[in-house]
């Protein structure tokens, strides 16, 4: 794509900005649908209908919202620090975008090729703490500031089963580069990553799944946002389109890190059936198929399960998944060394 | 234990801390003691073997009119399963009575609510400030004399 | 959690300091000691239950003392009595005492009035009457198991006790006409007689709720994440219990099998079978969170039981045989406590001859399980306060009368 848009337009500038906006056009209706998709899941999960009446089952209501928190009042609170409070939802969205930079939707498009993406994902969303902390410390809420560091913790510390379980598909592809990993897994369904070197890099999807919650601050790890206890957590103090830019990236982080596990274990952009439905715009049907029933995975979960507490939370993070993350790379390495 | 042998053993042991009683005829038959001997009464009820009353139902204050005011104490003990009540009376410009905050646990906020509703002082309690009414409010509400007031903290009162 | 057990095995039965002075955690020592912060969990708060104010003074995550306060909801309750004319005039308003469960403060008051009337109401009467009572225990612990599943994050539970809640309500609106504050009891009978396919209806309904507590169990109660929250999480010992005067699941909780429906019987509760649940320390230890909601499922299997023997005895009468036309009792006083969804509660009433009482004192039984909160809450954490105080099930509006 980036060749093709260079031969037309001839100003790289101009071409690298395009192809930089490309994930937005699929992030912002992406982040509407999700919300409506996420209240009919739990309203049916739950016996009820949830919204019904805006346009067919509810299909507008997130317009609606939108519209509704375009229109709120702009409200600080007076003790808050402004310039970080204002900045906070920016930072946070813009690590979750910047994700987006080596996710590759296609086998055509990329935003950015370079061959340690992986390591750059990895990197760039550590990004969103940043701004979680600025939230919580500038709402001068004590609240908010319980919030905002349970959120660091709990993120700064299941990168690591993450890195980890990450690890254990570099190990077997040999590359850092995302549309490398895409095209080692081209053919059958059964070239999948999740379904080689079983069971290990199996044991390694569920990892880094698992972690990957915590990463995004879902159920069952959702203690910085825990409405019950700390009533809304870093993002108590926000209101109107703060509040809509903070959820936004919440929900464009969740797609992040699914789409790095569809690249990693379910075959990217390839089709299950080989070359049967395949191309570049296949792909794009392909990859975000599967990176939707990871989100309908994440969702069924937050319905389902209650939360853990803090202190849970971290037990099982370093205690339960590095310690098999490291199992789960001592033994794909002797597989690869025997079968050597 | 009938309530006649415990007030026998109640007048035996504490003499004339033990003034009225009303044991028969009514569905809980009630012993009046002393307000400055209701702690060592207290305790020799729940400690003594064949007492143990172990559990204090309710601790309620009340405003007999005429310038008295009254604690009532239900007890009920687990293990033998009777119940007594105790009465104190005391007069309204010095209402102090022994608190049995030490003995059962259960008086704590009661008598946080006997003082915030009546006035009625009680003696060794640790923490004794108002609990339902606001910590400022002046007046005992549910005193039979009590007039609202007109204004708090500058809101008006009355309705 | 070291700090925990050992705060909880020293501190509980010899603390006398209820008041603001915090405790200290021993084992933290000087140097580690940093600045205690004061955190309010204010009077809103999604998790409180209604207006309650806590005042947590917290190092850390750790909660170093608790102090509740309360009022926010006091409506002069017992002034009221004092002036109404008549004494079936107080119903209405020992409704909205506890709220959730407005037929077993009925209940509670029609037989502290009896008694001291010296009167007694036909047999269908008190039949009808232990039904309500009943449907009133399984709304209430329905409510009780739907919050707290909410507080621990699990949102679904909840919607699924709304749904099994509605049909008992239907049931009570087809009877009385109203959903959640009923002035049904009244004093010598009920206002309105059943309807004639009372019994039917009450039938089908527990047929149809017996699976659903099954179902309950499978998704909350045996969930494993659940169970690390709440088993081993704000252990109350049974003396300190007792102490506290605790009562109803909190105190069958911590394994004192003690109901009044069996150990002090009133109404005609001594014709039924049924079996009192206590808590048995299975997931944790005795007396946790675990065991108190637990005590409350099997509590509602138990209420279902009673409720069908009841149903099937249902005698004919007429239920406004005996209502007196005016209530006028001899100068006395009574004390009748009856046992509630929420715990043990009392009436004291106290007439001087007239037409209106003199005197009506309730003894809520959550304003007496909240006193023993900063007892159990001292060296746990943050969310553990949110696990025990869902646990205790407090209804305000009792509290604060």
């Amino acid at each position: 794509m980036k060749d093709f848009l260079l031969n037309l337009l001839q100003n790289e500038i101009l071409v690298y900005s395009m192809m930089a906006i490309v994930p937005l056009v699929w992030v912002i209706p992406f982040a509407l649908f999700a919300v409506w998709w996420e209240r009919k899941i739990s309203a049916h999960m739950q016996d009820r209908l949830g919204p019904m009446r805006t346009g067919w089952h509810g299909a507008t209501q997130t317009i609606a919202d939108i519209l509704k928190l375009i229109m709120k009042e702009d409200i600080i609170p007076a003790a808050a620090d402004s310039k970080l409070f204002k900045l906070a939802p920016y930072v946070v969205f813009g690590g979750a975008y910047a994700a987006y930079a080596v996710v590759p939707f296609s086998a055509a498009y990329v935003g950015s090729e370079i061959n340690v993406g992986l390591f750059y994902f990895i990197s760039i969303s550590s990004v969103v703490v940043v701004g979680l902390l600025m939230a919580g410390w500038a709402s001068n809420n004590k609240w908010s500031l319980y919030g905002a560091l349970r959120s660091a913790a709990q993120i700064v510390s299941y990168e690591i089963p993450v890195a980890l379980a990450i690890l254990a598909v570099v190990m077997v592809v040999g590359t850092f580069d995302l549309q490398g990993i895409n095209q080692a897994q081209s053919g059958m369904f059964w070239h999948w990553f999740v379904f080689q070197k079983f069971p290990f890099l199996f044991f390694a999807l569920i990892i880094y799944f698992t972690a990957s919650l915590a990463e995004v601050n879902r159920t069952p790890f959702d203690i910085p946002e825990a409405e019950s206890e700390l009533v809304g957590g870093y993002h108590t103090e926000y209101g109107g389109m703060r509040f809509a830019l903070l959820f936004l990236s919440e929900y464009s982080n969740m797609f992040a890190v699914s789409a790095i596990a569809t690249t990693l274990f379910l075959g990217g952009w390839n089709s299950p059936f080989g070359n049967f439905l395949s191309g570049p715009w296949w792909g794009v049907f392909w990859f975000l198929s599967k990176g939707m029933a990871f989100i309908f995975v994440q969702m069924w979960l937050r319905w389902t399960l209650p939360r853990l507490r803090v202190d849970q939370l971290m037990y099982v993070g370093w205690k339960v998944l590095i310690p098999f993350s490291f199992v789960l790379i001592l033994g794909v390495g002797v597989w690869m060394l025997a079968v050597q | 234990m009938i309530p006649q042998e415990i007030y026998d053993t109640l007048k035996g042991t504490f003499g004339e801390a033990i003034l009225e009683s009303k044991l028969d005829g009514v569905p809980d038959p009630w012993i009046t003691i002393a307000p400055e001997r209701v702690k060592d009464i207290a305790r020799f009820l729940r400690d003594d073997e064949r007492m143990q009353f172990d559990a204090l139902m309710l601790l309620t204050g009340m405003d007999y009119t005429k310038g008295r005011l009254g604690v009532v104490y239900h007890l009920h003990s687990m293990k033998w399963n009777h119940k007594i009540v105790l009465k104190t009376v005391v007069a309204a410009e010095q209402p102090h009575v022994q608190s049995v905050e030490a003995i059962w646990k259960t008086a704590n906020w009661h008598e946080r609510e006997a003082f915030d509703m009546y006035g009625v002082l009680f003696d060794g309690h640790p923490d004794l400030r108002r609990i339902l009414m606001p910590d400022d409010w002046e007046g005992f509400p549910l005193r039979k004399d009590y007039q609202v007031p007109e204004f708090y903290n500058g809101m008006k009162v009355p309705y | 959690m070291d700090v925990t057990v050992a705060v909880h095995k020293e501190g509980l039965l010899a603390d006398v300091d209820a008041g603001r002075k915090p405790v200290t955690i021993p084992g933290l020592g000087r140097a580690l000691r940093a600045e205690e912060m004061v955190i309010n969990m204010g009077p809103q708060h999604p998790s409180t239950h209604g207006v309650l104010r806590l005042e947590l003074i917290v190092d850390g995550e750790i909660v170093v003392d608790v102090i509740p306060h309360i009022g926010y909801l006091h409506r002069c309750f017992e002034k009221h009595c004092e002036h109404m004319s008549n004494y079936q005039q107080v119903v209405p308003y020992v409704d909205r005492l506890d709220y959730v469960a407005a037929m077993s403060n009925e209940f509670g008051y029609a037989i502290a009035v009896e008694k001291l009337l010296k009167i007694q109401v036909p047999e269908r009467v008190e039949h009808i009457r232990v039904i309500m009572a009943e449907f009133s225990r399984i709304v209430s612990h329905l409510i009780a198991i739907g919050t707290y599943g909410l507080d621990m994050g699990a949102f679904t539970p909840f919607l699924y006790c709304m749904r099994d809640r509605e049909h008992i309500l239907d049931i009570i609106e087809e009877t009385c006409g109203a959903r959640l504050l009923y002035n049904y009891m009244w004093v010598g009978g009920l206002s309105h007689d059943v309807k004639p396919n009372f019994q039917e209806k009450t039938r089908a309904f527990c047929k149809y709720f017996r699976p659903k507590i099954a179902e309950l169990n499978e998704l909350l109660s045996y969930n494993k994440i659940f169970i690390e929250r709440t088993a081993g999480v704000g252990i109350l010992p049974p003396e300190v219990a007792i102490n506290y005067g605790a009562s109803g699941p909190v105190l069958r909780g911590s394994g004192v099998k003690w109901d009044l429906r069996k150990n002090d019987p009133y109404s005609i509760y001594n014709r039924f079978a049924f079996e009192i649940p206590v808590g048995k320390g299975i997931k944790g230890e005795v007396g946790d969170c675990w065991d108190r909601y637990m005590v409350r499922v099997h509590e509602m299997e138990q209420s279902v039981n009673i409720i069908e023997q009841a149903v099937e005895q249902l005698p004919a009468g007429d239920v406004q045989s005996a209502i007196p036309k005016r209530i006028r009792p001899e100068a006395g006083e009574v004390y009748v406590r009856t046992e509630t969804p929420k715990g043990e509660l009392g009436f004291y009433v106290v007439s001087d001859g007239t037409q209106s009482p003199y005197r009506v004192k309730v003894r809520p039984p959550c304003f007496v399980n909240l006193s023993a909160v900063p007892a159990i809450c001292r060296g746990s954490m943050i969310a553990d306060v949110v696990a025990i105080l869902g646990s205790i099930d407090i209804v305000l509006g009792e509290i604060d009368r």
